[in-house]
């Protein structure tokens, strides 16, 4: 969510029960001011709360001219020192996938890599290094899968100008309420990967400066997204199945829209036997 | 007629001659034809479109328009959806033949509900004073106050739904206490939950609709052992499974139903009261994983089959996730004070307590540090699915006098005796819960490390991720926000199918042999012919004794 509107778009976020208490929020409000201000972003998103057994991690990313271009990401244990993570690898996502449980809340906390995977273990051995994982490393590929797995924005928020860098679209003015119960209505704001399979039909109805992202509506498997009408129908709020705790929220006909991470962190991959 | 003159600039042609050296050079251009250049421009600007009608200069000029007024910044970037905007509001105007249909947005029939709430019931001034009195609402404004500090919790135009909405069921069901126990998320629709407790003898008698179902049974057993007398030649040989005794449900008002349960999907919705659990959904569901869809008479679909719908697997989860994590400070319940209770053994455990009035709080310091200043008030459930353990097998002493009899028919499984199960008594403090592999039960934190004295103890469960506690000097509170879930490190492993059974009990007679050889049938037929010559012998030697005695007698 946009850290300009932080405290009305809490208001809209908590149907679930996990949001920030005033301390943080008040914390936030100006720790997050300073973050664009040292770092020169051009907007700054707080992304969420990752929940360890001993402490919390508050996610914020930063964005530069080009909305689509890969985020600086910055955690905090207080809200309000920040720390830049390290940009997420292929590698890096690959090895916490393997990791299972909880986060536990200190950032240099190793994990024990020799008893997952024992090859892999052996050929960092004979690199010199120790076959362990550090918390950091795991938060970034945590904080980047849910990125590129549930990251959701509704269409036509963004345009795609011509040189290829994408910007907010000023004359998005919101989605209608029919169209807000659709799941075409909303795009994964990552690269994409179904749109080049799709027919020349259905190619040619695409606007290309607002359709280039991938829609929610081909999402494995079917049914991974729960739409509701909150608040007496007045707050559309998409919440994921597949990384419980990610909550998108609109409210149709105005701008307000974001999406932020509360919970653990883990995926939920007992998914096709709870639907 | 007219010349054509030196070119002007929009004209082609224009440029093509050096100056000085055009053809033209030496004639003064014609200041009318800058004129007629200008009509000739805005006549084609003027030229209405084949296609849509409009033509081009009224169209500029309500761009310009629109642009000069809303004055937007970067205008040259967006010029082209401005121009898209003008045109679209072209047509808009022409359909003023057809009457604005006003839709009926779904949100202001939600609205008109939540209206409802906000209104008082009829009664005027008398009921004022009984209000002010004991209620047994709860505050549910302070409790939000509480988790808030944590961060935990809903909205707070939310939250005053949601109590007006109590107050609404306190009014109209005989209720004694009544506690907002918390929201559990639904793929449709959400549950918001309230815990409540019946003013003793006041509760509907529900055993009403079993009865009358027992009676159907038994007039349709008697027809069936009619129609089985006549046809007992040709019966199909019945099957020898008896399924294991049903255990049965807990009393309402004691154990996993001490308390009734109302659900209503959002405040301002009626409220359904939730029926109450037996064992064996509990322990059904402890083996399914199932999202809840926001509907009560959905079916829940798993393997094991749950013996119910959504209601009793709601029913059920809101009784595992109570018996997991409601806690409260030590000390503030105590077990009443009973007369002679060291003598009898209470089976079970004691199930009953009371507030303490002298309850002395721990600092918030002290809350947080350690998890035994925390202790379980509501009964744990056994692996039965019961708070109290019950022998399915026990008899009463007449049903044991005529089954001596039919004791020898009982297949020896179902005699197994079984272990009587104890689980931790109440008030247990919370010490003693296991963890997860390296992860203890309960995370501790204060709300604030910023600003200790008015800090607030926190506790989040890591076993039922979304149950909270919070206590702050005299007051403490338990809620649940969550998908209604037990956490688990391991991947949900559904149980697999029972295996197949056997048709039939194998043993000699069913088990094929192999046909004997030769060598053996010419032995045995040897054998068989000197056992009868053998048997012949004795005959004779019998007979003759015989004869022998006969002629004694005589």
């Amino acid at each position: 969510m946009e850290a300009s509107s932080l405290l009305a778009a809490l208001e809209l976020a908590v149907g679930g029960g996990a949001g920030l208490s005033p301390e943080k929020r008040a914390a936030l409000g100006s720790s997050l001011l300073l973050l664009q201000r040292d770092y020169r972003f051009e907007r700054v998103w707080f992304w969420g709360c990752i929940q360890g057994v001993r402490g919390a991690y508050y996610i914020a990313e930063g964005l530069g001219p080009d909305r689509a271009a890969p985020r600086s990401r910055l955690y905090s244990l207080n809200c309000m020192e920040w720390s830049l993570l390290p940009p997420a690898t292929e590698e890096m996502v690959r090895q916490a996938e393997q990791l299972k449980g909880r986060f536990q809340g200190d950032p240099s906390f190793e994990y024990e890599y020799a008893e997952i995977n024992a090859e892999d273990a052996e050929r960092l051995f004979e690199d010199g290094k120790e076959p362990v994982i550090k918390e950091e490393a795991r938060l970034v590929a945590t904080i980047e899968q849910i990125d590129r797995a549930v990251g959701i924005i509704p269409r036509g928020a963004f345009v795609k100008t011509p040189l290829g860098s994408v910007h907010e679209n000023r004359n998005f003015e919101g989605l209608s309420l029919t169209e807000a119960k659709k799941l075409s209505s909303y795009f994964h704001f990552t690269e994409p990967v179904n749109l080049k399979n799709k027919t020349l039909l259905e190619k040619a109805d695409l606007d290309p400066s607002t359709d280039f992202l991938d829609s929610l509506e081909h999402d494995i498997p079917q049914g991974s997204w729960t739409v509701q009408l909150e608040k007496g129908g007045t707050v559309v709020v998409l919440r994921s199945l597949l990384w419980l705790g990610l909550m998108f929220y609109h409210v149709p006909m105005t701008k307000q829209y974001g999406y932020v991470y509360f919970g653990t962190g883990e995926k939920n991959l007992d998914l096709p036997f709870m639907l | 007629e007219r010349g054509h003159g030196p070119y002007q600039p929009h004209e082609p042609g224009y440029g093509l001659y050096q100056p000085g050296y055009s053809p033209y050079d030496d004639q003064i251009p014609d200041p009318q034809s800058r004129t007629l250049a200008i009509q000739n421009a805005k006549a084609y600007l003027l030229k209405s479109s084949t296609t849509s009608g409009l033509n081009l200069y009224a169209h500029l000029a309500n761009m310009l328009t629109k642009i000069l007024d809303e004055q937007p910044t970067n205008a040259v970037d967006i010029i082209e959806n401005i121009s898209k905007d003008v045109k679209w509001a072209q047509f808009q105007k022409k359909m003023d033949t057809l009457r604005d249909e006003y839709e009926i947005l779904p949100t202001y029939e939600a609205a008109e509900k939540r209206k409802a709430l906000f209104l008082k019931a009829n009664g005027g001034d008398e009921e004022l004073e009984e209000e002010i009195g004991e209620t047994p609402l709860p505050n549910v404004m302070e409790t939000a106050f509480y988790f808030e500090q944590a961060g935990i919790g809903l909205s707070k135009d939310e939250y005053y739904h949601i109590f007006l909405a109590l107050k609404k069921l306190v009014t109209v069901q005989p209720i004694q206490t009544c506690r907002f126990w918390g929201k559990i998320l639904g793929l449709e629709m959400n549950y918001i939950i309230a815990e409540v407790q019946y003013h003793e003898g006041e509760e509907e008698e529900e055993t009403e609709e079993e009865e009358v179902t027992e009676e159907g049974r038994k007039g349709v057993g008697e027809v069936e052992d009619e129609e089985e007398e006549k046809e007992k030649e040709d019966e199909p040989p019945k099957s020898i499974y008896k399924p294991p005794p049903v255990i049965p449900k807990e009393e309402n008002g004691t154990g996993v139903n001490k308390y009734v349960y109302f659900v209503c999907n959002e405040p301002g919705k009626p409220w359904v009261k939730l029926p109450p659990v037996t064992p064996a959904q509990i322990v059904c569901a402890r083996k399914i994983k199932k999202f809840f869809t926001g509907r009560l008479d959905a079916p829940v679909v798993s393997f094991p089959p749950f013996p119910g719908n959504e209601a009793n697997y709601l029913r059920a989860q809101i009784a595992r996730i109570s018996a997991g994590t409601q806690v409260s400070p030590i000390g503030f319940y105590q077990f009443a004070e009973e007369e002679g209770d060291e003598e009898e053994e209470v089976e079970g455990g004691r199930d009953t307590y009371e507030e303490n009035p002298d309850f002395q709080p721990l600092s918030v310091a002290e809350m947080v540090d350690s998890l035994s200043t925390w202790v379980h008030h509501v009964q744990s459930i056994l692996k039965q699915g019961r708070c109290v353990w019950l022998n399915p097998f026990q008899k009463s002493e007449e049903e044991e006098e005529n089954e001596e009899e039919e004791k020898a028919e009982e297949p020896d499984e179902l005699q197994q005796e079984l272990q009587q199960e104890i689980g931790p008594p109440l008030l247990t403090p919370l010490s003693e819960d296991e963890g997860i592999q390296n992860i203890p039960a309960w995370t501790a934190q204060p709300s604030t490390n910023l600003i200790p004295q008015y800090a607030v103890a926190i506790l989040q469960s890591n076993r039922w991720p979304g149950a909270y506690a919070f206590a702050s000097g005299k007051k403490f509170g338990n809620i649940y926000f969550g998908w209604g879930h037990k956490y688990s490190p391991e991947n949900h492993a559904p149980a697999l199918p029972p295996p197949a059974q056997a048709e039939y009990p194998s043993g000699p007679e069913t088990t094929e042999t192999g046909d004997p050889t030769l060598e053996e049938e010419l032995a045995f037929k040897a054998a068989r012919e000197e056992a009868l010559a053998a048997a012949e012998e004795e005959e004779e030697e019998d007979e003759e004794g015989a004869e022998d005695e006969e002629e004694e007698d005589d």
